[in-house]
């Protein structure tokens, strides 16, 4: 039989979880720089327009894995060495208050970047430009006149974009979303990559000792092609929910 | 300044010195993923049209295969189809005496040939969407038009519906290969050393992760760019039915 896992069945569900968990952490990070991103993209300061624009170009330009190996290995580096620069300058600064103070590590010396946390923030960081992309295609899309005279009824801006134009710009930003979010969760089976203990690290284990790596691996791509098929339904589901009903 | 001193300036910073020591093979990887996904993508056109016209069909017969092929291909991420290739393949090639089997393995045992064909079935899969996409979009009018004038099935095919179809599905196609180039950065993973894979050899050679891997950023950036700009000369020629009247 082709499917017979020997035994490895709860590896590869286990796996499958920690995939479904980088995916949902980096939709949410995603969602939350690229609601950021579309606002900058549309704001009247010419400063944060610019630095929008250079995010999306900038990451829809270089493959994910790059940005990946970049965050995770460079990511390390900087942030050791940020921390250093700081604790550095706040005790010398101290010093000059004070000459007996002794040297503290303020911010922590060492930090050690998990490829759980790399994966979460790069694929969040990448699909955020997609999804600033997506969110201002749809900002655009409702009418103008409406938040206007949402305005004109003394609605604060947060009121304005909580009440009109967040349900109505959910209805355009749906389909793009929904994209998005297949896409993402193909994405993750890249974490492994780095070194994550994910499904396809796990396929990978299971199909080395066991000398059936096809198996394994075509096991992980129907585990896929089940969460591609929940999702489909679901963003079906929720695009007739915020459809209009039109007679 | 001298020009000679100029350069004797630029080149002592580490980078440079790493640029100057490290070009040939950055650019050996580009060449190697350039013929890589310009192989894979014309390699992908042939599985892509009858695909794409097998999806249209009525017949559940014809429709099947090809549905159930882009169906998986889309579904799944591009690095389990290459693993399930690459690793896969050993699990009923190796130590198998079938004459075809013996002909096949040392293609399967070549890195380059695993990725090429994992490149061409996943491009083959997604442009086979789009050709059916644009098919679809064809209007009846002219299908009817053609019909009217006698001509048969293949001529109304390759006569009327695919060139138009090649039309409209340009600005769709250039995005797809925007994705294949990045999508190739997985050769790396599979020892292939191409643009990321040149990256890893100089990130491990250095211990230099933001000079090796925004340097590689930098030129599949580049590269990019060069595609999206090729692709507007492209639509401007063949789209320029579509401009508007300069009065």
């Amino acid at each position: 039989m082709l499917l017979d896992l020997q035994g490895y069945e709860s590896t590869i569900l286990s796996g499958a979880w920690v995939t479904l968990q980088v995916a949902l952490l980096s939709l949410f990070v995603a969602v939350v720089l690229g609601m950021l991103g579309a606002l900058a993209k549309l704001s009247s300061i010419t400063f944060l327009r610019w630095w929008a624009t250079l995010y999306t170009t900038v990451i829809r330009g270089i493959p994910d894995l790059i940005l990946m190996m970049l965050i995770f290995f460079g990511g390390q580096i900087f942030i050791n060495e940020f921390n250093v620069t700081i604790n550095d300058w706040l005790n010398e600064y101290f010093q000059g208050q004070d000459a007996a103070h002794e040297w503290v590590s303020y911010l922590p010396d060492y930090v050690d970047v998990s490829p759980f946390f790399a994966g979460v923030a790069t694929i969040g960081f990448i699909f955020g430009a997609y999804m600033a992309e997506t969110f201002r295609g749809a900002i655009i899309a409702v009418d103008k006149g409406q938040l206007e005279a949402a305005r004109a009824y003394g609605m604060s801006s947060w009121m304005v974009f909580r009440r009109v134009m967040f349900p109505q710009m959910m209805r355009h930003a749906l389909p793009g979303f929904g994209n998005n979010w297949l896409v993402l969760l193909k994405t993750t089976a890249l974490v492994s990559i780095i070194g994550l203990e994910d499904m396809v690290k796990a396929a990978g284990d299971a199909g080395g000792s066991t000398q059936m790596p096809f198996t394994f691996y075509f096991v992980v791509a129907l585990v896929f092609l089940v969460f591609t098929a929940i999702s489909t339904s679901l963003l079906s589901h929720a695009e007739k929910k915020y459809a209009i009903v039109s007679r | 300044m001298s020009l000679e001193a100029f350069f004797l300036w630029f080149s002592q910073f580490e980078y440079v010195q790493l640029l100057i020591n490290e070009w040939p093979l950055y650019l050996s990887g580009l060449w190697t993923t350039l013929w890589l996904v310009a192989l894979s993508l014309f390699l992908g056109l042939f599985i892509a049209v009858p695909a794409g016209i097998m999806n249209n069909s009525n017949n559940w017969a014809i429709k099947f295969p090809a549905w159930a092929f882009i169906y998986f291909f889309r579904g799944t991420p591009l690095l389990i189809q290459l693993f399930l290739i690459y690793y896969g393949a050993g699990q009923f090639l190796a130590n198998n005496e079938h004459p075809i089997a013996l002909a096949i393995w040392p293609w399967f045992q070549e890195a380059w040939f695993c990725a090429l064909l994992a490149f061409t079935l996943n491009t083959g899969a997604y442009t086979a969407e789009i050709v059916r996409g644009s098919i679809n979009t064809m209007p009846s009018g002219e299908i009817e038009a053609a019909k009217a004038y006698g001509l048969s099935r293949f001529k109304i095919m390759s006569r009327i519906v695919l060139p138009s179809s090649f039309r409209r599905a340009l600005p769709a196609y250039s995005n797809e290969v925007i994705f294949m180039l990045h999508g190739s950065a997985l050769a790396g993973v599979v020892t292939i050393v191409d643009l990321t894979g040149a990256a890893r050899i100089v990130n491990s050679r250095y211990y230099a992760p933001f000079e090796a891997f925004i340097t590689a950023g930098i030129l599949y950036m580049m590269t990019t760019f060069v595609i999206v700009f090729l692709f507007k000369k492209w639509e401007a020629r063949w789209h320029k039915h579509l401009k508007p009247l300069k009065v």
